[in-house]
This record gives structure tokens, C-alpha cells and sequence, in this order.
């Protein structure tokens, strides 16, 4: 394989319900969404690649690069459908993963329950052993003690083994020994370490994380490699890689290592798509909005370059709240997501408030206008009262909307008890969703430290461009993109995920007596593991790597994020090092909190080491057409959500526009799967590759 | 309704939304950037916004009840002290009084004003637990508040702008961790900036002058919503009465709880007088976890503001343990005020056809140790021991709930979260030998008790500390409800083996380590009803012995650990005769 860009470039993403399929090659794109497969999703996969060869006319040789996505590790966590596990724990922390952080996640309501943990109690061990906050060992590891499990642990039935020790992040060496005790008396059990999987303080996060990673371990690496070997025999003989919770892909070798790092894959893509897009554009700040039968998903994209975290929560399972799920410290990209979609249910709460979901209708019995049993009012069904969605021309006019029932279903729920009309109904309801949003979106920017105001919101999901413009109306955006091909937006971002490893360590020092040849060592370290991981994907195409610390006062236990400056050597740091740190901690500090604190000294607690590969991206000029009106196919009435009244709107049909076609807002541009409501503050426009790019009139504010 | 009230009133709906994302956006914002372990991890905080008159709109749903509930009564004060119209820009208010805030001085205030055109809209607050605040430090035994630590009276912190820096060298001077206090206090300004920043965006797009219209929309909309949530119960007097340790002697509340037409009042008359140690609670204390218990059983989904908090009414004789005056000392005020809203929910069990959970651990059991120079008595004086001060939140289990187990090793009433072990062996010179469930701690019951835990803590390379013990539930087990049995009670010992008192500050000898063990919750109904396959599952946890199995579930199991159905029914048909 010489160069990825010749040849063709497949993509898989298997979701609960589709897998979407994206290939791209020579002669352009082709797409296919076929069902899931659940009890064989490796059955799924190959018939959407055949299908897509086949709609292409080529063979598998022509393909030179899979890339996967899959949302079955995420499954097996909410469903509790993984392999037995066992956990090795320091004696006396048996339960740590269970007391979690001794919190009730909600106030007031005391009929919670808290997650059930992924190992029960009674397949959790206690190991003599103890090593300090500084690394050293206050008690040595009781060998014979663990030798002596081995058996109990083959008898138990488990699969996997997590091993996670007290400040294993210091010093992994009783973990590592405690592996290596297990390994030499059976090959029968995967084994994770916390020390490895998620090298970071706080033990019920970290070991919450091994015990997912092994959770999942024995069956996703059973179905990755029968993936592998049943392409390989239908003649695929390019590399498979993966696609990864933090945007980037690795092979398959180190996915079978740390499963857990899947999680989140196809969202991920969503992201990296919105990326693209921004690189595309040339935009430099972007809020991707994904929205779709029950969530929305909102990421922060600056420089083209999504926004990523260290930590993230799997499997919530109370109307979203954080810390109902299993805490997981993988590298993820950051996003929110809120129980926000088409099909969320709405209603109305004990002080009169109109509330919109979580809860979901989802696809059965779906909203009240589907007519399929669904008594509820949805979002959908505000959506049609409101004359956004043409009820007979929904999802390619496959499924006759009812409106009738969709406007009995909110006089019912919604506006017999606050003595509203039908319409006010629908719009307190698409009001309150579209507000939920950018609640979330503005939040998200706050505790990020980012400003929202001057981005572009990126929008795809089959009810995003539905609501796209009042969302951007309420966070004072003034331009928005959509897509196209946005049905499979997460398929299409796998083919433009860079190949990338980061690696994360802890290690504690006060800025000003940092170690500099140890630190340099460390570095030196996690790049060696970084580019071990890259290498074997990248095919020699160049690549970048970006060094963070995560630096705070001493004493705080939240860190800022800093990367390490350019003044730095390019390799190593110098002795000048923490004067510089310093700086560039002072400096975003204030950026994200206004208020630096005189007189105190900073220190350090983790490196983060990225290396990724780079790619030359296209570029589409946003301006250099002529623009001229669009031809409109039809007309009807929608709401203005801004003043409360209905107006008239021109109906498009998006796949009759062509590039240099000219919208004015009020306007509905439909297509196959969604439909974009320009509102009457936005103007709207076809660039090349079909791309709708809406921007705000200039005529106030 | 015509089309512009009701455009006016989803208008209202959205703005309360936004009112409380800003609020949590300060919450945010004080979470992540506070140094305090009490603050940062476990959430020991409140956060919320008032309007001219100081009465609570909004407040962030993090946070503890105590904090949350008292601090409502605080701003007032605050505007007594400084009308709004004498209020500038730049100016930031402080004061830790028990009287006026939370009910201990480690509890630390701070109200700034929102300026929108030149006038103040609204006020935000927050109120945080210090880890240091001087005198005898966080524990039960001083005699008076003066002992207790620096009292500051209601001042600036900031005067347009500038710092009080006689006030901040005081703090430096009189603490014990003036590092993380005092950064701990430039934090709570900070959050309330980013509320005011916010509140201010947010009135100029939606083109609103102030908080007004919004206030009063938000104060009835939640008042009526309480009194018909209200209206639905059962009329009628109901009585409870809670027994617990006390400091030196046990201390008893006595509760009569009055539901009216559109109020629930709660009336302590016959409760305990008020302690010579610092375990006593100020009023706005006890109202906090009054209306905390209330809301719990009777509206939990209507948001915690003014007008949800009006109908919920309360009244203690002066003198009790729950309304002293100064110079009482109120320091570990929380050993009492926890216990209140099991006092409210064994009033409310009768009323609330479901029932209510039985009792619980309930008071949080905060482990507050201190070692360094000049602790632990003569034989220890061993100047190498850097000085520490370190507080440490546990919790027991929760009562059994009506239809669930009860949660282990859970915080409640409280809110806070539990501190990860390696944070706080990352700065403090200990070692936690031990922290997990306390096997056969939770009450047997149809549904079971929640699981106290075992905590076992020493000095790292064995070196001496004292405890401030401040712990409750040690001679008065947590009371099960409808045939549900006790939870078992705590103890407190050395490692060594004698035990400690529940309350006051004790030494652990070098090379010696701390034993807590934390009480479980009450079961809920007769366990002979449990079903048999979770008595099962609990044996094979360890948490439930094979024998309470047999005596108190009445379940027999195979030795292979499932159930044997045949003797289990003979068990139990002999047990109900």
C-alpha cells in the first residue's frame, strides 16, 4: 500500500438499529444502510460491503483500507450483556467500584438506584499488597496468595480478570507481577490492569475502567477477529482498522488490547465528520450539532480539531444525569448529549412547565403522527403541527404522517392543562427542546472556557436541520452548515479520522522542582508506546504529535489543560521549562476563569502525548459563486418561533438545487430523510458539493 | 388564553430553564476551581440566586441540602447589613456567622450583587465548607462558639474591586491551611462573577430590564405547585420521636408534624435542650433539613426555591438542641440536623400510603484527623510530623426503602460526595488500610437495610494523629420500619483493639491505626417476606451471614448457595405459626 488517498477507503458503523456503509474512491461515494444484525452483527457488515462493491462494480482488492465503528462495546455495557469478570483488588478495596463516590446522584428523589456493578461482589478479590501515594511499597504483594486464586478464579467461570491496585498510577509493578503470577498457571483468561488501561488517580474511575475493558474484552476481541478473518476470506486483504472513542484509528491489535476505548466510536465519527467540514470551509470555530430520535449530541470543534477529554460516563441510566452511568478514563471526544430528539416525549410538569424528554417514544410505538400506537405528543409531532415536517412526504415519503393525531396528542398532554391552542402547544414544546439545546450547548462552552457566539453550527441527524435555525437564533449564531449525506455522517467521518494514539500518565510534581531528565524520560516513554501504536497504521504518511499537561494550583483538584508551548525544544524539555509552564498555565487559566490567584505555586499531575497523522484536506470556497433564486416546488404556512405566528414559506426540494441557488428564509428545503427550515432571520445558499450554508440576514441586531 | 399570554408564558418557562443553568454554571465553576478536598470532591457547597428582596429564584442541583436551605435564609441578613442602593460594582460580601448562615463557622458565605444599567438585579451566593477556620477546628468539643474559630461579621471581601486584605491577613494568620482557605475564598468570588456574567447575558437577550416579572412567575408557579401536592395528603397531626447518642448524653427529638390545608408545619416542642458540647443546631440549620425531609416524601420533583420552600413551616423552642443562641457552640451541628429528616419521615410513614424509608446512618460520619507539632499529648511530640488537617466524608447506609434495599455506604440527607482514598493520601500523611462494606450491617427486612462500611486508617510509616471524633449511631442503632429490623449500630476503636468515644478529639498512638465502622440502614417490612433469591444473592456476596439468613429471613440454602425451597417454605410457615 503506498498511498491510502489512491484506491478506494471503506467504512462500517454499526449502530443499534443501521449499519451504515461508506465507500469512497476514484469514482466518488457510495452508500448503504442495511440492518443491524444483532446476534450476528459480522453477517450485517459483509452484506452492506457487498453491496457497495457491488453498486461501485469493484472487488475487494480495490478496497485499501477498512475502517470500523461499533456501538456493540457500548451495548454490552448498557445491557449487561459482557463476559463474567473477576477483579483483583488491594485487600481491603473490595468494594470500591460499588461504594462508587458514596453519592446519590440525584437529591430528591430517594428511590434511586445506583448503577449495578459490572463485577459482583462475590467475584471481587482481596490481595495482600499495599503501595503508597508516592509509589513505594508500604506492603510487598503476597505472591503465593494470588498463586493460590488462579484455581478458583478457572472454577468461576470468568472470562477476564481485572487487576487494579491502589496507586497502581505510581507504580504498576504488583499489578504487572500479579498478571504475570496469573498468566504463568492458565492462558484460559484475558487479563486487564488498571495501570495500563487507564494510568490515572482516583481509584474508582480507574478501576471502573479496567473492570469495563475486561467486561467487554473477550467478546469484542472475538467478534473483531472473526470480522477480520471473514474479510479476509471474501478476498479483503487491506488493513482493518478501528475507529476509537478519541476520533482517531488504530489497528486492530491494540482495539483487542482495550476494547473499552471503542466505546462512543460512531459519535466520534459524527465529530470528525463536522471536522472535515470545518477544515473543508475553512472554519475555524464549529459547533457540530447531531441530533437524532433521541439525542442530541453537541461537540465543540476549534481549528478543526474536536474537543477531547480524558474521562467520560457509559450507560447512564436516569434521564441522562451525570453520574447515574460507569465512569470510564479513556480518551473520548468530548461531547454532551441530552435526552433531546425527534421522537422525546413531552409533557407538562407540576408547576406548569412544559418539559421535553428524556424519555423517548423512539421508532416503536414512535410519535403519535406515525400512527403506530403512540399516544404521546414528540417533538416530531410539534414539528409537523408547526409545518416543519409535510406529514405526506416524511422519510421519502415512505410513512404517511397523521397530523390529525399528532394535534389531538398535544391538546391532550399539553394544551387542555395549560389552556393552550394546538399551535401554542406545539410551539411551547419545540421552544422548550430548541432551549434544552442551547442550555447544554451553552453549558458545555462555559465549562470548556470556549465562546459560542462567533461559530458555525454544523448540523446533521434526521431532526437537526429541522431545528437548526431557532438553535442557532437562541445562541446568536449567524452561520450554519448542512451537509450532505448526512444520514451516514458517522460512516462518512471514519474515512477522514486521522490514524492516532494518545497516551495519558500521572505523574505528580510541583512545577517548580520538576524533575526535567525524568520528565523527559517519561516523554520519551509514552511517545515510544504512541508511535508503536501509529507506525503500524500510518504507511509512512507524515504525522504531528502535541504534548499536555494537565496543571493546576497546588491544592486544587480540578487541572487546566496546557499544551506545552512552542518555546519548548522540539523534543525535550529544557530547564527553562517551568518558567514557561508557568506562563502558559497563568494564561489559560485567566482565559477560563477570569481571575488568576497571586502567590501560589503550580503543579502537575498528568501528561497526555498525542501522535496522529496528518492529512491534506480539500478546500471549498464558501463565496465564489453566483448566486441566483431558487426555483421553489411549492408553499405553506410555518411558525415563526420568534414571534409566534404563523407565515408563509417556499418549499424546495433539496435534490433539485443546485450550486449558486439562492433561499430566503421563511423557506423549507426538504429531502429523503429531514427537511431544513430556514427561518425568517436566515438567508440560505447551495455552494459546491451541495452543501446548504444558511447565514443571518444583516438587517438588525 | 390569547396568543400573547401564552407567548409570554413559554417566555417565562424558558428563562426559569436558562435561570437554572446559570446557576449551575457557578456551581460549575466553584467545583472547578476550589482547593479545598471538601469543596472540589465532595461537593460540600451551595450555589444559588436571589432577587432584590433575597428571595431564592434558582439554585444548582449540586450541592447539600444544608447549605442550599440555609443559605436562603441568609441573604436577607446580608441586605440588612448593606442596602442594595449603598451596593457598587466590584463589591463582594463575606460572613461565616452561624446565626445568620449555615450554622458553623467552617461554613463560609459569599453574596455578590449582579449590576444590569448601573442597578442590581439580583444577588448571587454561595456557601462553602472550609477545611480550617481556626480555634479548636472542625469537632464537638469546644463549650462556646468563641473556641470554635475566626467568626467574621457581614463585610466586604471586595470593595469595587479591591480585596479586604486586613480581613485576608487575619484568615492567613488564624488558620491552619491558609493555602487552600484562602484560595478556596478567591474561588467563591469567582463563581459568583460567572453567575452575574451569565445573568446579565441573559436579561439583555431576552430584553428584560430585571428579575421581576420572572421572580414572582417562578416564586407562585412553585408555591402552588407545593400546596397541591400538599392538599392531596391526609389532614391530621402525626408524631415521631428520634433517639441518638448525643455528645455526653442522648438526645432525643421529638417531632409533630401538622398538615393543613395548604401548609405542612413541623413543631419540635419536647426536643432535647440544647448540649454543653458543639453538636447544637441554629434555627436556619434546622429549618434546612426540616423542609429537606419534607420535600424528599412530599414534592421532590418541584425545584428547591422561595415559594416551593413557603408552605413547609417549622417551629423549636428556644434553648432545644435545634434553636441555641450564642455563645453555644454548633461547631458538628450536622450529628443532629442529619437526623431530622428521618425524625420528618417517621411523621411522614404515617401519612403516605406507600410509607416512607426506615432510618438510616443518616449522620455523616466526617473524619477529621490532625497530626504534626504539638499533637497527641507529651509522649508524641516529635517535631519531624508535618502538620496536617485533614476532613474526610463517609457515609453509612440508608434506610430501606418502601418497594428497594436500602443504598450502602451512601450519603443521605447529605449531598456530598465521598473522597476518592488516593486524593487525600495524595496530600495528607496517612494510609487508609481499609474502606469497604461492613458485612451484616444492614437491617434485615422484606427489603434490606442499606450496608454501613469498615474504614481503617493509620499514619503512614505509623506515625501518631489525633481524631476529632464527631460520630453518631454508636448506642442507637437505625430503627427498621413495618416489621423491618435495626441496622447494626457503628463502633469506633483502635486497631489495637480498645475502643474510642463517639465524640471528642483522641489520640491514636504510633504505629496504631483508626477502626470505624458505620452503622446500616433499618430494613422495611418482615424479612421472612424477602424473596428468598435475594437472600441468596446476599449470602453469596457476604453480605448477609448463612445464619441471619436462616434466623432472621428464615431461608435455608443449599451448600452450593442456592435456596432450598422446601425447607425455606417449612421455616417460614413454622416462624409465622
Amino acid at each position: 500500500m503506498k498511498n491510502l488517498s489512491d484506491g478506494f477507503r471503506l467504512a462500517v458503523d454499526i449502530g443499534g438499529t443501521f449499519t451504515d456503509v461508506a465507500l469512497e474512491g476514484p469514482r466518488g461515494q457510495f452508500i448503504a444502510k442495511t440492518l443491524t444484525t444483532r446476534d450476528n452483527p459480522e453477517e450485517g457488515v459483509l452484506n452492506g460491503v457487498w453491496q457497495v462493491l457491488s453498486d461501485a462494480a469493484i472487488g475487494p482488492s480495490a478496497v485499501n483500507i477498512i475502517i470500523y465503528g461499533t456501538t456493540l462495546a457500548t451495548n454490552l455495557l448498557i445491557e449487561r450483556q459482557g463476559s463474567p469478570v473477576a477483579l483483583l483488588t488491594t485487600c481491603g478495596f473490595r468494594d470500591s467500584i460499588e461504594i462508587r463516590n458514596e453519592n446519590r446522584f440525584e437529591q430528591y428523589d430517594v428511590n434511586i438506584d445506583l448503577p449495578s456493578p459490572l463485577v459482583p461482589r462475590s467475584l471481587r478479590f482481596g490481595i495482600p499488597e499495599r503501595i503508597g501515594a508516592a509509589g513505594q511499597v508500604l506492603s510487598p504483594l503476597d505472591e503465593d496468595h494470588v498463586a493460590r486464586l488462579v484455581p478458583d478464579l478457572c472454577r468461576s467461570g470468568v472470562k477476564s480478570v481485572a487487576i487494579g491496585f491502589l496507586h497502581s498510577y505510581r507504580n504498576p509493578d504488583h499489578e504487572q507481577r500479579t498478571r504475570d503470577i496469573v498468566m504463568s498457571k492458565t492462558s484460559e483468561l484475558e487479563i486487564t490492569l488498571s495501570s495500563e488501561v487507564a494510568p490515572e488517580m482516583r481509584e474508582f474511575e480507574r478501576i471502573s475502567t479496567a473492570c469495563a475493558n475486561a467486561y467487554v474484552q473477550p467478546l469484542m476481541s472475538n467478534h473483531l477477529r472473526s470480522l477480520d478473518k471473514l474479510l479476509r476470506e471474501d478476498g479483503f486483504n487491506c488493513p482493518l482498522f478501528l475507529m476509537l472513542s478519541g476520533g482517531g484509528i488504530t489497528t486492530l491489535e491494540t482495539a483487542v488490547r482495550f476494547p473499552v476505548r471503542l466505546v462512543e466510536s460512531g459519535p466520534a465519527g459524527g465529530a470528525i465528520f463536522s471536522s472535515y467540514i470545518a477544515n473543508l470551509l475553512g472554519l475555524s470555530e464549529v459547533l457540530s450539532y447531531d441530533m437524532g430520535g433521541t439525542t442530541a449530541k453537541i461537540c465543540l470543534i476549534d481549528e478543526g480539531q474536536p474537543q477531547t477529554s480524558r474521562s467520560f460516563e457509559v450507560a447512564r441510566e436516569y434521564r441522562f444525569l451525570k453520574g447515574s452511568g460507569i465512569p470510564l478514563k479513556i480518551p473520548v471526544i468530548e461531547m454532551v448529549e441530552i435526552g433531546a430528539g425527534g421522537g422525546s416525549i413531552a409533557n407538562v410538569d407540576a408547576m406548569n412547565r412544559i418539559s421535553v424528554g428524556p424519555e423517548s417514544s423512539g421508532s416503536e410505538p414512535g410519535p403519535a403522527s406515525y400512527g403506530l400506537g403512540g399516544q404521546a405528543p414528540t417533538v416530531t409531532d410539534a414539528d409537523v403541527v408547526l409545518g416543519r415536517i409535510d406529514p405526506g412526504n416524511f422519510a421519502g415519503g415512505s410513512l404517511q404522517l397523521n397530523a390529525a393525531a399528532a394535534s389531538q396528542a398535544l391538546d391532550r398532554a399539553i394544551g387542555e392543562r395549560l389552556g393552550f391552542q394546538t399551535e401554542y402547544a406545539a410551539m411551547g414544546v419545540s421552544e422548550m427542546v430548541d432551549e434544552n439545546m442551547a442550555n447544554a450547548a451553552r453549558v458545555h462552552a462555559i465549562e470548556s472556557g470556549k465562546n459560542i457566539e462567533n461559530r458555525t453550527l454544523v448540523a446533521f441527524g434526521g431532526a437537526a436541520p429541522i431545528h437548526v435555525s431557532r438553535l442557532a437564533e437562541k445562541l446568536n449564531i449567524e452561520r450554519i452548515v448542512i451537509p450532505p449525506g448526512a444520514g451516514v455522517g458517522s460512516a462518512l467521518g471514519f474515512l477522514r479520522a486521522p490514524v492516532a494514539y494518545e497516551v495519558v500518565r500521572s505523574h505528580h510534581q510541583r512545577l517548580d522542582q520538576l524533575d526535567v531528565p525524568q520528565t523527559n524520560h517519561l516523554i520519551q516513554a509514552m511517545r515510544d508506546e504512541a508511535y508503536s501504536v501509529v507506525r503500524a497504521g500510518a504507511s509512512g504518511q507524515a504525522t504531528r504529535e502535541t504534548r499536555t499537561a494537565f496543571m493546576r494550583y497546588m491544592g486544587q483538584g480540578h487541572e487546566v489543560s496546557v499544551e506545552i508551548p512552542v518555546v519548548v525544544k522540539e523534543t525535550e524539555l529544557d530547564n527553562d521549562a517551568p518558567e514557561n509552564l508557568r506562563v502558559a498555565f497563568e494564561q489559560e487559566y485567566h482565559r477560563l476563569y477570569e481571575r488568576t490567584i497571586p502567590g501560589l505555586e503550580v503543579e502537575i499531575l498528568t501528561w497526555m502525548l498525542l501522535v496522529t497523522t496528518l492529512r491534506d484536506h480539500d478546500v471549498l470556497n464558501l463565496d465564489d459563486l453566483e448566486e441566483s433564486p431558487a426555483r421553489p416546488a411549492g408553499q405553506r404556512r410555518i411558525m415563526n418561533a420568534e414571534l409566534g405566528e404563523y407565515e408563509e414559506a417556499l418549499v424546495f426540494d433539496r435534490a433539485s438545487l443546485q450550486p449558486g441557488d439562492a433561499i430566503e428564509g421563511p423557506a423549507v428545503i426538504v429531502e429523503k430523510d429531514t427537511a431544513t427550515v430556514v427561518s425568517s432571520r436566515f438567508h440560505a445558499r447551495i455552494i459546491r458539493s451541495d452543501y446548504i450554508v444558511m447565514e443571518a440576514k444583516t438587517t438588525e441586531k | 388564553m390569547n396568543s400573547v399570554t401564552e407567548m409570554s408564558s413559554i417566555r417565562m418557562q424558558i428563562m426559569w430553564n436558562r435561570l437554572i443553568s446559570v446557576v449551575e454554571e457557578q456551581a460549575q465553576t466553584l467545583i472547578r476551581t476550589a482547593f479545598s478536598t471538601s469543596v472540589r470532591e465532595a461537593g460540600d457547597l451551595a450555589a444559588a440566586v436571589f432577587d432584590n428582596q433575597g428571595r431564592m429564584l434558582a439554585q444548582a442541583v449540586t450541592g447539600t441540602p444544608g447549605h442550599i436551605n440555609a443559605m436562603a435564609e441568609a441573604i436577607p441578613h446580608f441586605i440588612d447589613r448593606y442596602a442594595i442602593a449603598t451596593m457598587a460594582p466590584g463589591d463582594v460580601y463575606i460572613t461565616n456567622d452561624p446565626w445568620k448562615t449555615s450554622g458553623h463557622l467552617h461554613d463560609v458565605t459569599v453574596v455578590t450583587p449582579t449590576f444590569h444599567d448601573g442597578n442590581v438585579v439580583g444577588l448571587f451566593a454561595n456557601t462553602c465548607h472550609v477545611v480550617d477556620i481556626g480555634g479548636r477546628g472542625f469537632g464537638p468539643d469546644a463549650n462556646q462558639v468563641f473556641e470554635e474559630g475566626v467568626n467574621i461579621p457581614i463585610m466586604h471581601l471586595f470593595r469595587k474591586g479591591e480585596v479586604n486584605t486586613v480581613l485576608m491577613d487575619i484568615l492567613r494568620t488564624n488558620v491552619r491551611e491558609p493555602r487552600q482557605v484562602i484560595g478556596d475564598i478567591y474561588a467563591f468570588a469567582g463563581a459568583n462573577d460567572i453567575g452575574c456574567e451569565r445573568l446579565v447575558r441573559m436579561l439583555d437577550e431576552f430584553d428584560e430590564d430585571n428579575l421581576e416579572a420572572l421572580g414572582e412567575f417562578i416564586i407562585e408557579n412553585s408555591r402552588l405547585a407545593t400546596i397541591e401536592r400538599i392538599s392531596k395528603l391526609k389532614k391530621g397531626r402525626y408524631s415521631n420521636s428520634v433517639t441518638m447518642d448525643g455528645y455526653d448524653l442522648p438526645v432525643t427529638l421529638v417531632a409533630e408534624l401538622t398538615i393543613g390545608d395548604e401548609f405542612i408545619n413541623v413543631d419540635y416542642n419536647g426536643t432535647s435542650p440544647a448540649s454543653k458540647y458543639g453538636i447544637n443546631v441554629v434555627l436556619n440549620y434546622t429549618k434546612a433539613y426540616t423542609c429537606f425531609g419534607v420535600k424528599c416524601a412530599v414534592a421532590p420533583d418541584i425545584p428547591n426555591n422561595y415559594g416551593s420552600l413557603l408552605p413547609i413551616t417549622f417551629s423549636a423552642p428556644e434553648g432545644c438542641i435545634l434553636n441555641v443562641q450564642r455563645p453555644f457552640a454548633v461547631s458538628a451541628r450536622h450529628i443532629i440536623g442529619h437526623l431530622l429528616p428521618d425524625t420528618v419521615l417517621g411523621c411522614l410513614h404515617q401519612v403516605l400510603e406507600s410509607g416512607c424509608q426506615s432510618e438510616g446512618s443518616a449522620s455523616l460520619w466526617n473524619v477529621q484527623l490532625r497530626g504534626g507539632p504539638a499533637v497527641g499529648g507529651a509522649a508524641d511530640f516529635d517535631s519531624e510530623i508535618p502538620a496536617f488537617d485533614l476532613l474526610h466524608f463517609n457515609a453509612g447506609g440508608m434506610g430501606a426503602r418502601p418497594t428497594k434495599d436500602g443504598l450502602s455506604a451512601t450519603a443521605f440527607p447529605s449531598g456530598i460526595r465521598g473522597i476518592p482514598v488516593e486524593a487525600t493520601e495524595a496530600i495528607s500523611p496517612v494510609v487508609f488500610w481499609r474502606k469497604e462494606f461492613r458485612e451484616g450491617s444492614g437491617g434485615p427486612g422484606t427489603y434490606r437495610g442499606g450496608c454501613g462500611q469498615v474504614i481503617e486508617i493509620g499514619g503512614i510509616d505509623g506515625i501518631p494523629f489525633d481524631v476529632l471524633a464527631m460520630f453518631e449511631r454508636v448506642d442507637n442503632a437505625p430503627r427498621g420500619r413495618n416489621g423491618g429490623h435495626e441496622g447494626l449500630p457503628g463502633k469506633v476503636y483502635l486497631g489495637s483493639g480498645s475502643a474510642l468515644r463517639p465524640k471528642g478529639q483522641q489520640h491514636v498512638p504510633a504505629n496504631d491505626s483508626l477502626v470505624l465502622e458505620l452503622a446500616g440502614g433499618g430494613g422495611f417490612g418482615d424479612p421472612a417476606t424477602r424473596d428468598p433469591n435475594q437472600v441468596a444473592r446476599d449470602v453469596r456476596n457476604g453480605l448477609v451471614s448463612t445464619e441471619s439468613g436462616e434466623n432472621d429471613y428464615r431461608v435455608k440454602l443449599f451448600p452450593d448457595g442456592s435456596v432450598d425451597l422446601t425447607s425455606t417454605t417449612t421455616l417460614r410457615v413454622g416462624y409465622k405459626k
